[in-house]
């Protein structure tokens, strides 16, 4: 280490209990670490891996079942830990602050932006109304936002994702703190905004002298913005050192299967192979959704998605990327029959998709599924996997004890046990849960399957495993996948072509290596540009770790 | 804080126990929940096997024996809850009454669930002009005030246990409607219902075997409520004398009966009032403790 000035936070092994009958006796054990002024250090792990809480402990915020029951966290001398509550409250804010992942629920929606700013300086200073002021506005200059004097009075939900956490982040740094803790604050946001505020923290580590304390789960971010790594896993410090180290040169097993789980980056990927007929084709498909004029407001057209043609080749994967409100979710659902579109038609083959009449919906859902992104809501939690499985297959006129036979087979393709058939949703994890739901959604024995960002809600290593299988069963029977996502990365990794869409329009549309080696469209330089961690080549492991073994 | 309920909970154990388990844990764990549920236990099997436990029978006078004391007051042992005016056995009489009782708040509760859910959920899962109509006839619901009603109809149609039951059945189903339409409303935005639409179930399929199942839980709480409620108004109907009809011991009646002895012989009121507060405040308990116990933070 190089740095030889004391550091802003140290904490000394720091172990705090979960409750009883909790998976494991800590939520973190054993935890040190040290945070120098203009330093950003990077806390990586996965959901339950105790990031979190560590950031919360730092700033006093541990929900009260949980209880530090050893060690230190050294802020100014002071250790954090013995405050009593009222320090506390003073150190929060004025020393430290702390910028949440969901701005939404951050911001209190019943104030203007520029309230929530002044409060700030009102809880811990002693300042005039129009110096309040003054320095408000330069906050908000310098967190880059436009026209500070119109948002002053603005209220959150009149601002994008990105402005709002703009706001939370000018509020923890009003009072010039010397320690930042930020958990995940870029993970609710889209690429370009989140490439934005990335940009802004590398600024700020430099501007204000800061330590900041970065929790992410995205090694892209880390090699975008870290000075140093710490690699937890369940609790534990697996690994730690300068990101080049860590990033480059990882030697704990753990971290070397979180960084192989990373979507690599291909040099070349070669033309997908263009003889094959096509599976589907998509002709002007159209959604507009308008609002009726009531007495306080005027009628409102959105165009949710704009006349669009696209055809994918059986047995390929077509990959559909853009950010929040570009249309995709619309599209899906149109492609899936459950939004009717204004205009436009669907062929499988040969044959139109009758989506008008019921009957001709259900006919074509023999041919169409889909795997939700969210593996929580896309499974029925009152009924079983096996009832839920054979769902499908029982519309459709299939006897049930022999949908039951194939839900078996089906239960092997994903890599789950046969007892799965007479549990509840509930007692599987994510990861498991998305592969029930490509079981059932192959249940039916679909020709085209739509995965709409059905690993964006996983852990990097499951979303791996998730995301091979899903190969490898695209391989053995055939199906063609349509893969929505807002990841270039997944994209890039899994797609044969790839089509971007931006505000309800197609932008650009090509193999792989064309969108990604020569975009044509402003819109998909901008995306491209704004993937973090371009300078980062994640390395290929020699000898990776078992997949698996973190689930 | 969201935030932090959010990241603290770490996955399930592989092995977790299947939630129908975990809830029946709960509940055996659950205070008010045990409470309630053993007292309407003791209530129902009460009511159900009063012709074996009953002492005398309710209808039988014994003008020799009228208004003999309880036994705690001084009375023998012979009629241990005392007579009323006309020498029935007080006791027989509560036991019997119970069954009026629960048998009217259960009926009645029943019906109005029937109606209440049908309307909710089918404006809840329809939405647009289905809702508009359903929470039209809603709030024609709400605006009738259903004490008067009741009075009015039973009094046109006189006062047969059949007549009460309906009514209140027809009345008490505005907050099942209510309720599982906010309910149904939830649900129907969730994944499982469009990837159920999507793997080709049909429209009833989905309503009983994917939305009903997901609000049971209200409305099982609902129930409830609604029937302890029942049980008051037919206590209220029977007490202005346009319930049930004498010489059918109810509850609601006896209290009626016992309001002209108030100053000389109270125990003829406190000891149907008693009974009546304890069943409704059981039934209450039993509501409140499948809310607690069936409450979303402690399952996915």
């Amino acid at each position: 280490m190089t740095h030889t000035a004391t550091p802003v936070l140290s904490i000394r092994n720091l172990t705090i209990d979960l409750p009883k009958g909790g998976d494991r006796p800590h939520a973190v054990s054993n935890l040190s670490l040290d945070i120098h002024e203009k330093e950003i250090l990077c806390i990586v792990g996965e959901s339950g891996s105790g990031k979190s809480i560590t950031s919360f402990a730092a700033m006093g915020l541990l929900p009260k079942i949980l209880k530090p029951s050893a060690g230190e966290i050294l802020f100014e001398g002071r250790d954090v830990l013995k405050l009593s509550e009222a320090e506390h409250a003073d150190l929060r804010g004025s020393r430290m602050g702390m910028i949440f992942q969901e701005p939404m629920s951050a911001l209190n929606p019943c104030y203007t932006v520029g309230n929530q700013i002044e409060e700030v300086f009102e809880a811990h200073a002693q300042m005039s109304k129009a110096e309040r002021r003054a320095r408000t506005l330069a906050l908000l200059k310098e967190v880059r936002l436009p026209d500070p004097e119109r948002l002053y009075h603005a209220y959150p939900h009149q601002l994008s994702g990105g402005q709002r956490q703009r706001i939370v982040i000018a509020i923890a740094l009003a009072m010039e703190p010397r320690l930042l803790i930020a958990d995940e604050p870029t993970t609710a946001l889209d690429v370009t905004t989140q490439a934005q505020i990335l940009d802004m923290f590398k600024a700020l580590k430099e501007s204000r002298k800061a330590g900041i304390l970065f929790v992410t789960h995205d090694f892209d971010v880390v090699a975008e913005l870290a000075d140093r790594v710490l690699v937890m896993q369940k609790g534990l410090v697996v690994e730690q050192g300068t990101a080049e180290q860590v990033l480059n040169n990882p030697s704990h097993p753990y971290t070397r299967m979180l960084i192989d789980a990373v979507p690599k980056r291909h040099g070349v990927k070669g033309n997908p192979d263009m003889s094959t007929p096509i599976a589907l084709r998509v002709a002007g498909i159209e959604k507009t959704y308008s609002t009726a004029r009531t007495m306080f407001k005027p009628a409102r057209k959105v165009h949710a998605v704009k006349p669009t043609d696209f055809t994918v080749l059986e047995g390929q994967t077509l990959g559909i990327v853009g950010e929040s409100g570009s249309g995709k979710t619309t599209l899906v659902r149109c492609l899936m029959g459950l939004v009717e579109p204004d205009e436009g038609s669907v062929w499988i083959g040969s044959s139109r998709l009758e989506t008008t009449t019921a009957a001709g919906r259900r006919d074509f859902r023999k041919h169409i599924q889909i795997v939700f992104q969210d593996p929580y809501g896309a499974l029925n939690p009152r009924r079983k996997i096996g009832d839920l499985l054979i769902e499908g297959a029982v519309n459709f006129g299939v006897p049930r004890s022999q949908a039951m036979e194939k839900a078996r087979a089906l239960l092997k393709i994903v890599r789950l046990e046969e007892d799965a058939l007479d549990r509840y949703p509930a007692q599987f994890s994510g990861g498991q849960r998305q592969r029930i739901s490509i079981a059932r959604a192959l249940m039916v024995e679909p020709k085209i399957l739509i995965a709409d960002e059905a690993v964006s809600a996983l852990d990097v290593s499951v979303q791996k495993d998730v995301l091979k299988l899903l190969d490898d069963i695209r391989k053995a029977v055939g199906l063609t996948v349509i893969f929505i996502t807002h990841d270039l990365r997944v994209a890039a990794e899994i797609s044969d072509h790839i089509l971007v869409m931006s505000k309800g329009e197609v932008v650009e549309y090509g193999t792989v290596d064309d969108v990604f080696g020569n975009p044509q469209h402003s819109y998909t330089r901008q995306l491209l540009a704004a993937m973090p961690g371009r300078g980062w080549e994640a390395p290929d492991m020699a000898a990776p770790g078992p997949a698996d073994a973190a689930r | 804080m969201s935030n932090t309920s959010l990241t603290i909970s770490p996955g399930l154990p592989a092995a977790s126990p299947a939630p129908s388990r975990v809830l029946a844990r709960k509940a055996l764990r659950h205070r008010g929940f045990m409470v309630g549920f053993l007292i309407l236990l003791f209530v129902g099997l009460t009511a159900l096997f009063a012709p074996l436990i009953a002492p005398y029978d309710p209808y039988k006078q014994d003008l020799l024996a009228r208004l003999a004391p309880p036994v705690f007051l001084g009375g023998d042992w012979k009629h241990l809850l005392g007579t009323d005016a006309l020498g029935r056995d007080y006791l027989s009489r509560l036991i019997y009454g119970a069954r009026v009782s629960l048998l009217i708040g259960f009926t009645a509760a029943l019906i109005s669930a029937v109606i209440g859910t049908t309307l909710g959920v089918l404006g809840g899962y329809f939405g647009g002009k289905v809702d508009a109509v359903v929470m039209f006839i809603v709030s024609v619901r709400l605006a009738l005030p259903a004490t008067l009603v009741a009075l009015a109809v039973v009094a046109l149609f006189g006062g047969s246990l059949t007549v009460v039951v309906s009514v209140l059945g027809l009345l008490l189903w505005d907050r099942f409607a209510v309720v599982l339409r906010s309910a149904t409303m939830q649900v129907r935005q969730m994944d499982y219902i469009a990837a159920a639409e999507v793997l080709g179930a049909s429209l009833p399929r989905i309503l009983f075997k994917d939305v009903l199942p997901n609000v049971m839980n209200q409305l099982i709480v609902i129930v409830t409520l609604e029937m302890a409620h029942a049980i008051i108004l037919e206590a209220a109907l029977s007490f202005l004398g346009l319930g049930v009809q004498p010489p059918t011991p109810s509850w609601g009646l006896m209290i009626s009966e016992g309001k002209e002895m108030l100053l000389f012989e109270s125990w003829l009121i406190t000891i149907p009032g008693i009974a009546l507060f304890i069943l409704v405040f059981s039934i209450n308990m039993l509501g409140d403790g499948i809310r607690d116990v069936t409450a979303p933070e402690g399952r996915n």
